[in-house]
């Protein structure tokens, strides 16, 4: 048997070390000043992109466990309440129609400018980011889908966050909470104008530079302002809960409460401020596409509950 | 003492890249700070059983995959593990001297430097507080560290003597 010396590798650990501490720098630099490694970590994301996927298995598991094994009048209730729910949106959105119809006329009228519609494409959560001092979320579509670093996404409440990182088929979100991100806003009730910048808490965010005497009220909306070029103007933001007015200090302090479900949303909209190239992209997935059954559900209800039954559901935003 | 048998370095890998899976499994906010180092324990476990055949270098490779999962800057990850590597090629024949609840002891310090480091790193590369919450994975993995290092030994003689 042959024996062998106990230190056998001497002062070798010492020159890998420096050799990857070396690289690691080097990495780190490159990775922060240069753009083009976006590039390079998009083809290396594929890499780590079973491992990724391994990790999404047992959640996937668990909502389809939920699913098969919930009893079958829980999953009637839902359903009843899905169809209510889809037809007030359904109805809500004929009185839009009618509303943006007019909303241009009056436009025209006017010789202002006309909005132009933005185009979006569905995504749905992978994973969210396992790291406690960031607020990042992984979704499923990537630069084969169009998307690109800096762009907004919107959950069916509000304002989400942007794009960080793009690799083939998934891409990087950071969440509004996080404490580097910052955007344009203004006040929907009387349009002052303001930066709204994360607290690193999902539930809070920081309105920064308000001065005392500005009109700013708890309850006040704050909706995206467009003026950063980055996000379309008008989507709903955020909702003030707290002002104090602190005597010592140069400006209010001003909290405010994201209106998107940071925490709880798994399917979320990626905007597209700049119209597309192409047209023929795929807005709805198979997974929200309507099936036959479900319009046809939908008529049934309508004939059974008359629209007009509650007014309180149908009021418009 | 029977010899421990030597584990292909295939395996090796398998259990580092379930490691990583668990490192980087999603969990609950608040729970967050909580999760042990899955990836750092394993790691220093197969740094002091096979020195000459894990070191630097596979720490340096796994943090890459870890950054890219975790989308931290390239390099951060790969840096605390490397240095974590040395750190063991350092003290593992002291190591395997010591008894379980004094190699937990050593996990603790050895997790908490690198914790440390990456702490540092993170507030080179942007706008980023230390807080103390850091130290708490490390406090987890320590308490693990027996069950795992006895688990695994018994693993290793059932499966490859």
């Amino acid at each position: 048997m042959i024996i062998k010396p106990l230190f056998s590798h001497g002062a070798l650990p010492g020159y890998r070390l420096f050799f990857c501490v070396l690289a690691a720098s080097a990495l780190m630099f490159v990775d922060q000043r240069f753009t083009r490694m976006e590039a390079v970590r998009a083809q290396l994301s594929m890499v780590v992109a079973p491992v990724q996927w391994v990790v999404s298995l047992p959640s996937d598991l668990l909502s389809w466990g939920t699913v098969t094994l919930s009893d079958h009048q829980a999953l009637l209730d839902e359903n009843q309440r899905l169809r209510e729910q889809m037809l007030t949106l359904s109805h809500r959105g004929q009185r839009i129609a009618s509303l943006v119809s007019e909303n241009a006329e009056l436009r025209r009228l006017l010789n202002a400018a006309e909005y132009r519609e933005v185009d979006f494409i569905s995504t749905e959560l992978i994973s969210l980011d396992n790291d406690p001092f960031s607020h990042q979320m992984v979704i499923d579509r990537g630069h084969r889908n169009g998307v690109y670093v800096g762009q907004p996404l919107i959950d069916a409440f509000g304002l989400v966050g942007q794009v960080t990182a793009v690799s083939a088929y998934s891409s990087r979100v950071l969440l509004l909470g996080d404490a580097s991100h910052a955007l344009p806003v203004r006040i929907n009730r009387n349009g002052l104008r303001y930066i709204v910048q994360g607290s690193g808490n999902y539930d809070a965010l920081d309105v920064l530079h308000v001065p005392d005497t500005a009109d700013v009220r708890e309850g006040d909306l704050l909706t995206t302002s467009g003026l950063a070029g980055r996000f379309p103007a008008g989507y709903p933001v955020a909702r003030v809960t707290s002002v104090v007015h602190d005597p010592g200090e140069p400006f209010a302090q001003v909290r405010a409460e994201p209106l998107a479900r940071l925490q709880r949303s798994r399917y979320f909209l990626l905007l597209f401020p700049q119209p597309l190239p192409y047209a023929e992209i795929a807005i709805w997935d198979d997974s929200f596409a309507l099936s036959y059954e479900t319009l046809q559900s939908v008529l049934q209800i309508n004939g059974l509950f008359p629209l007009s039954a509650d007014p309180s559901t149908m009021e418009l935003p | 003492m029977a010899k421990a048998p030597v584990v292909p370095l295939i395996m090796v890998w398998f259990t580092l890249l379930f490691a990583l899976c668990l490192q980087v499994m999603p969990l609950a906010e608040g729970w967050q700070v909580y999760r042990p180092e899955w990836l750092g324990l394993l790691f220093i476990y197969w740094c002091m059983r096979a020195p000459d055949r894990v070191g630097v270098f596979h720490g340096f490779v796994l943090g890459l995959l870890l950054d890219l999962i975790e989308g931290v800057p390239l390099g951060q990850n790969a840096l605390t593990l490397s240095v974590l590597a040395f750190l063991c090629a350092l003290v593992y024949t002291r190591f395997r001297t010591y008894s379980l609840v004094q190699q937990a002891l050593l996990v603790l310090v050895l997790l908490g430097l690198v914790q440390l480091l990456e702490q540092w790193v993170r507030t080179l590369s942007g706008d980023f507080s230390i807080h103390l919450a850091f130290l708490i994975p490390s406090f987890i993995s320590a308490v693990l560290w027996p069950w795992l290092a006895t688990m695994f030994l018994a693993l290793e003689r059932r499966l490859f003597s």
